[in-house]
């Protein structure tokens, strides 16, 4: 941190807006997103209630970083943050992430007039996932073997795209496609996907909803191309958002967990007891809180200087602890409940299972300490 | 606000200069690295100097009231001296028991009469302060203070024995717990709290040899020494209550000290320089896989930590644990210390093992030196253990 940084512009900043929308988030959450009520949709086909979507419709919060003139309120991506990371605490699972991230990518590679197509009915309640990684699991998201072939006006695509969330109620899908040798992105609409397109993934995190979608055979105009050279800088904005909502997830997970953590420590008695009593529980449960402590700082700075050329070293930073800190947490959220804790019923999972899930998309905590080397050893 | 900021730029570009004048030029012997490093009459007079001038600039107890030696300003001002000291590698303020400790804790409760003679003292370094709470059999346990202090016509009369005294050699003054009631139930209801003077007779201090070779503690020795009855801080009983406002100083969890730097931070820079110098495998270490992944991990949880307190001043961001990041400061910024010591004598190859005084020692063999002597940091003050203990049973709420 320059020293200049504390005169000019702070390194972390939080507006009155960020303030009331964290409010709201955190009354919001805990009410609609009871623990009891997470286990009910983690047997639910859709892994969501369509009634709260349609509440966050309502809240605006999928146009929070829309600008006014496609139908948002323009906060900016800041403003993601505290609704992410309180989403994350509460286990609250809509399409919010992946239609925010697929929004997102519009909103930067987009022409005009695509952005007048697709943004006013995002920002209204449509749902849109993003269709980017394939069967390597890279996390180098121009590593794309998926095609596109022009003949005349329409894009005739191949390949299959794995770890495509909420796919199933999606009603769009920003897809990366190699064509003509390069990196392209198009927009695809759910009517021009084929029958038996989509097919359930099952991963370790049972609160989303993951697909693989094949794209043989598909047509689309294309005018739902993204103009070309953005694309490359669509990715990689993509990857730093991902990244960043996924740290902020992480956060509220991991803040959620440590609670869980306590409240066992404090009411369960083994040999006359409290287990919390003693410090080989106690000290690594202070341990979470440091962990998630920095965590916060690194996330809400990297939404601080979201604009600003720190960007990537902020983001980065922030998942790489993330990462590390959030697993730790829910693994020995696992051990200290003991028998209960190797059970389903135990809480603990949930977070975990996420955390563990979390961390493999767009790159673990080793990932991104390899990309941060050269931006601060160089 | 705009014009406040404007004066702030313009008040920082004028402390820059002066400190690019004034930092003194490394003397011709090291020096030590912390307050609790002072071992030679050398080192200390040099501190002592430099402490003088940095205040004779107006640079220290800015935000300090003006009747009693202060500054006056508000502390935006002296935040802005502190970073730059930091900033520029100047040598610390070495009277930091008086300055961030005994100062904040006289302003915060003294008389008048206290504040009088003991404030300016404390800034220009006429007055040096150490601390008297530990003793030789229990050191994080404070509530278990042994020496007495007995009330005899206008005096105390003070015996017993004080360890890991700091500038114990140096100092004028003593915050001093004593037990003033042998009898109470509560071991905590029977001391008290005082300003004691070094100089009276019975007073003694011992030199204690570090880890490292060198010296920087005493052991204070108290032989029926006779203190005023004036010099009592709060009432008498009330010596645990004091002493833990002292420490909310102490652990930098309430503002009010007077700034200025108090050790030489270590910078994760300085070890990737290091890294840049050292030998891998024939390449520069900087090089090498592993010790990047560890110089980013450090550089990333520096930066944590440098963030948590700026966060830790926007309250909507600590609502759940308002006192996490300040209570947790000792803790996590000295095993953090201690830590980025061992990654830099790592780097050195066999050459890490040179230590003070070898020639061919790196930086002259700060480093090994450097981690011997981080230990004072991570079981001063409470160990990290006991650290660790507090903030799970304050801020975790988790039972004893």
């Amino acid at each position: 941190m320059s020293e200049d940084s504390n005169i000019k512009s702070a390194p972390i900043s939080f507006n009155d807006e960020q303030v009331m929308l964290l409010d709201t988030a955190m009354s919001f959450c805990r009410e609609k997103s009871s623990v009891a009520r997470v286990r009910d949709l983690l047997l639910s086909d859709s892994g969501y209630d369509a009634g709260i979507w349609q509440e966050i419709v309502a809240l605006g919060w999928t146009g929070i970083a829309i600008p006014e003139e496609f139908g948002g309120s323009e906060l900016g991506v800041n403003a993601l943050v505290p609704i992410a990371e309180t989403m994350g605490r509460f286990l609250l699972t809509t399409p919010f992430i992946s239609t925010t991230l697929a929004s997102q990518m519009i909103l930067q590679g987009a022409s005009e007039e695509q952005k007048t197509r697709w943004l006013p009915g995002i920002c209204e309640g449509l749902i849109a996932s993003i269709a980017i990684t394939e069967d390597e699991g890279s996390w180098d998201l121009e590593d794309i073997r998926c095609k596109a072939i022009a003949h005349e006006d329409v894009l005739h695509l191949s390949g299959s795209k794995t770890f495509v969330f909420d796919a199933r109620k999606a009603d769009i899908f920003v897809v990366s496609v190699m064509y003509e040798g390069m990196p392209a992105l198009v927009v695809l609409e759910k009517d021009q996907l084929n029958e038996n397109a989509l097919r359930r993934e099952v991963i370790i995190d049972e609160t989303r909803r993951s697909f693989r979608l094949t794209l043989d055979g598909v047509q689309v105009k294309t005018r739902n191309m993204l103009p070309a050279g953005n694309t490359i800088s669509t990715l990689a904005h993509l990857n730093m958002l991902a990244n960043l909502l996924l740290s902020a997830e992480l956060a509220g997970g991991t803040a959620a967990v440590l609670n869980v953590v306590i409240e066992y420590l404090t009411t369960r008695k083994q040999f006359d007891r409290l287990i919390g009593s003693y410090q080989s529980l106690k000290h690594p449960t202070v341990e979470i809180l440091l962990g998630l402590e920095s965590m916060r700082s690194l996330v809400y700075h990297a939404a601080t200087v979201w604009d600003e050329q720190q960007r990537e070293v902020a983001v980065r930073m922030a998942k790489a602890q993330a990462c590390e800190a959030a697993i730790f947490a829910g693994d020995r959220a696992v051990q200290f409940h003991g028998g209960f804790g190797f059970t389903y019923e135990c809480d603990a999972q949930l977070y975990l299972r996420r955390a563990l899930c979390s961390q493999l998309l767009f790159g673990d905590a080793a990932h991104h300490r390899k990309h941060l080397a050269p931006l601060l050893l160089s | 606000m705009q014009e406040n900021r404007a004066s702030l730029e313009a008040f920082k570009a004028e402390v820059v200069a002066w400190f690019e004048a004034n930092i003194p030029e490394q003397p011709g012997f090291l020096l030590p690295e912390s307050f609790m490093e002072v071992g030679t009459d050398q080192q200390f007079e040099f501190l002592r100097t430099w402490q003088r001038k940095v205040y004779e600039a107006g640079y220290l107890g800015m935000s300090w009231p003006e009747a009693y030696g202060g500054g006056g300003y508000p502390q935006a001002y002296q935040d802005i001296v502190t970073s730059e000291m930091a900033r520029q590698n100047a040598p610390f303020m070495m009277n930091t028991i008086g300055l961030n400790w005994a100062g904040p804790l006289i302003l915060h409760m003294g008389s008048e009469d206290a504040k009088n003679r003991y404030i300016k003292g404390i800034l220009n370094a006429d007055d040096i302060w150490c601390q008297g709470f530990s003793e030789p059999d229990h050191g994080s346990d404070l509530g278990k203070v042994q020496t007495k202090a007995v009330l005899d016509g206008n005096e105390y009369r003070v015996n017993g024995s004080k360890i890991w005294t700091s500038l114990g050699s140096y100092a004028k003054y003593m915050i001093l717990l004593a037990r003033t009631n042998p009898d109470t139930e509560s071991k905590y209801a029977g001391l008290s709290f005082f300003l004691s003077p070094m100089h009276v007779p019975g007073i003694e201090t011992r030199p204690i040899r570090k880890l490292t070779g060198e010296y920087g503690f005493t052991q204070t020795f108290f032989n029926d020494a006779r203190i005023p009855t004036s010099c009592i801080m709060g009432n008498e009983g009330e010596g645990w209550q004091v002493a833990m406002t002292t420490l909310m100083f102490e652990r930098g969890a309430a503002g009010g000290q007077a700034g200025g730097i108090s050790m030489i931070d270590l910078r994760v820079d300085d070890v990737v320089e290091l890294a840049r110098e050292a030998k891998r495998d024939g390449a520069p270490a900087i090089e090498d896989y592993y010790v990047r992944e560890q110089l980013v991990r450090f550089l990333i949880e520096e930066k944590a930590n440098q963030l948590s307190r700026v966060r830790a001043r926007i309250p909507a961001l600590v609502s759940e644990r308002p006192s996490a990041i300040a209570m947790s400061g000792k803790l996590r910024t000295s095993e953090f210390r201690r830590r980025l010591c061992q990654l830099a004598i790592g780097l050195q190859g066999a050459n890490g093992a040179r230590f003070i005084g070898d020639s061919q020692s790196a930086d002259a063999g700060k480093w090994p030196r450097s981690y011997l002597n981080a230990f004072s940091a991570t079981i001063g003050g409470g160990t990290s253990q006991i650290q660790a203990n507090i903030i799970g049973e304050r801020v975790l709420g988790l039972p004893k």
